[in-house]
């Protein structure tokens, strides 16, 4: 081939005057939940220059709810206003989707971030330092752990009120993650929310040491990962020539034909459209926490300040599968035989794999780390169904999954002993005896995450598998209901461990949590029951946001 | 020359940072390997872009120069830290939650 001679003319010919550049057109109002997120996050590092040290807890709580509720307003406004079904459409110069899914994922991760936002303003926890009420997080993240510089920072009554703008950067770029219409916004999207994670992982009060190890393998993997994706992306520009999803999809599709000589090694080569296309789904998959991809998951689940691992449990996995969604129903449903296989492989190694490794844990947090990879694997199912029904139960299945991730993690920071919270399992050992209610409300998410009927998991699960043994996946089917099998002993096992045995003399004591960690759990609890009792509702708003625009 | 080559030295760019990644054991240059990757990345971008005649790679360049950068000063905070407080930024010592 003769590259160099044939190479496209806008490099050979010296251009005519450059015309004016357009201005971009942008919808402020369609992209408006995003930007109410991120304008509240600039305006909480304003709020850490400016603000008194005393103050800035109550300003940055304020600063963040609201922006949150704002930004949730926004969304209930864009959705009736159409744009989630008849009216939807791309926005900002093509991209970011304005549609159903996108909307529905967007409330879905707003609301999960304004709950787990009370969990992380919780002060009444800890014991009181110094005369300084504390929360999960480090007095002074700088500081070396057991150093001269942290005691100071203890007594001087610090805490880390960055926490907020960080979670509300992380927010912001989980809500263009799944509503990202080219391969550029995905990358930029994923960063924006991995970078603030990286830093909240390394924040832990207690057990910092355990939190920095968290921090530093997940930052790793995730820029290995990320790095992945991001050639992937490369290797799909390089085959399609434009990162837009839509005119990959046409390419994909072999719509475009007029292809240039110089690019006959490169455009439409199916070469760089299967590794590439494999490389991005990678660097999702990673996010998601599914097999063989999975092995960050339970080290920074239980190294992370809880707070924290349940905030990136359920929004977390929301916005990847989002991004997920779209990739393979937008970019790649031409390439769908392709994919299918192989995300039939990985989903029945993440259900298996995730259920049997479970069984074996001895920590909560680890063991609720390796539920959440089974759960990847049961929403896998629902995604390789390729049929409306397949996106309405993933929406439905993660909104249902997300409150009931945050409603068990924040029942574990309630469970404490001198060395903070008391994640070993034996030491939960005879919990009902002593707390009833809390060990009840436990059982209560560990039967929803088992899909037991009248919880949001028995709704989620039929739903997910319904559409996946309608979408030709029966196989999967019966593997996700033997590995909910597998899955159920180990909650049944929890569940007997709190109510059937004796409690253990030196056994932890249950911290009285401040109206924000009730209220948390309460909305946990209120979202699983509702959820499960009279999923209607929520099923036919999720499958009416089933549509995705292109 | 022939710019299908840059594609094969980005490839090959990184396949290094990748190897990289899985064979060393230090978090500062496992971290530098992923920056190899990156830029790897990149090169492939501005050969495609040359491939194509449109300047989208270009631009995508830029875009991921800006993410790398904002991911070293994340990174190396973190690496940081963890080396004040065990005097080591080898990723195998860091194994306080093994099994």
């Amino acid at each position: 081939m003769t590259h160099a001679a044939t190479v496209h003319s806008l490099w050979t010919t010296a251009a005519a005057a450059p015309d004016k550049i357009p201005s971009p057109h942008v919808e402020y109002g369609q992209l408006s939940p995003t930007l109410i997120v991120l304008g509240a996050a600039i305006v909480g590092v304003l709020v850490e220059a400016f603000i008194p040290r005393r103050q800035r807890y109550v300003a940055q709580l304020f600063v963040s709810v609201v922006a949150l509720a704002a930004a949730f307003a926004a969304v209930i406004g864009l959705a009736a206003g159409g744009y989630g079904t008849s009216k939807a459409r791309v926005a900002a110069m093509g991209a970011i989707a304005v549609d159903g899914p996108a909307l529905f994922l967007q409330g879905t991760i707003l609301l999960v971030a304004l709950v787990a936002v009370f969990t992380f303003a919780e002060r009444r926890l800890d014991p009181v330092v110094h005369g300084n009420r504390v929360d999960s997080f480090a007095a002074q993240a700088a500081a070396v752990p057991g150093g001269d510089a942290e005691k100071a920072a203890v007594k001087a009554g610090f805490t880390t009120t960055e926490v907020f703008p960080l979670v509300l950067f992380a927010v912001g770029g989980m809500l263009v993650f799944p509503s990202a219409n080219d391969l550029l916004t995905l990358f930029v999207a994923l960063e924006v929310f991995s970078l603030p994670l990286y830093i909240l992982c390394a924040l832990a009060r207690r057990q910092r040491t355990l939190s920095q190890e968290a921090a530093v393998k997940y930052f790793l993997l995730g820029a290995f990962s990320s790095a992945f994706l991001l050639f992937g992306i490369a290797l799909l520009y390089g085959y399609a020539g434009t990162v837009s999803y839509s005119g990959i999809a046409d390419v994909v599709d072999g719509q475009v034909r007029n292809v240039t000589p110089a690019l006959a090694g490169t455009m439409g080569n199916d070469a760089l459209l299967l590794i590439g296309g494999a490389m991005v789904l990678m660097g999702l998959l990673f996010k998601i926490g599914a097999v063989p991809f999975h092995m960050w998951t339970p080290d920074v689940y239980q190294g992370a300040p809880t707070p924290v691992t349940g905030f990136m449990a359920a929004a977390t996995k929301v916005a990847a599968f989002g991004a997920l969604l779209r990739l393979l129903y937008v970019v790649l449903p031409g390439l769908r035989w392709d994919w299918r296989p192989v995300m039939w492989g990985v989903a029945i190694v993440t259900m298996l794999g995730g259920a049997i490794v479970a069984v074996t844990q001895t920590d909560v947090k680890r063991l609720l780390a390796y539920s959440s990879i089974a759960h990847a694997g049961f929403i896998l199912a629902g995604v390789i169904a390729t049929t409306p029904d397949g996106i309405s139960s993933v929406l439905f299945y993660l909104a249902a999954y997300s409150f009931v991730t945050l409603g068990a993690f924040a029942v574990v920071t309630l469970v404490r002993d001198a060395g903070g919270e008391a994640t070993h399992l034996s030491k939960w050992a005879g919990l009902g005896r002593r707390s009833p209610l809390v060990a009840a409300v436990f059982a209560v998410f560990l039967l929803a995450f088992a899909g037991i009927p009248l919880t949001s998991g028995f709704a989620g699960k039929f739903a997910v598998f319904k559409a996946a043994a309608d979408g030709g996946a029966g196989p999967l089917v019966v593997i996700g209901v033997i590995s909910s099998a597998i899955a159920a002993f180990f909650y049944i096992r929890v569940i007997v461990l709190m109510f059937f045995s004796e409690p253990r003399t030196d056994g932890p004591s249950v911290a009285v949590p401040s109206p924000l960690t009730s209220s948390a759990i309460a909305i946990g609890v209120a979202v699983t029951l509702v959820l499960g009792v009279a999923p209607q509702y929520f099923l036919d708003l999720a499958s009416q946001a089933g549509v995705f625009v292109r | 020359m022939n710019p299908v080559n840059y594609l094969y030295l980005a490839a090959l760019l990184f396949t290094i940072g990748a190897a990289g990644v899985v064979i060393r054991r230090n978090a500062i240059v496992l971290f530098m390997c992923v920056e190899l990757m990156l830029n790897a990345c990149n090169l492939a971008f501005v050969t495609f872009s040359r491939l194509h005649g449109n300047l989208d790679g270009q631009i995508i360049a830029f875009f991921t120069m800006v993410v790398a950068a904002a991911e070293v000063v994340v990174g190396l905070a973190i690496i940081v830290t963890i080396f004040r407080s065990r005097h080591s930024a080898s990723v195998d010592d860091a194994s306080l939650m093994k099994l």
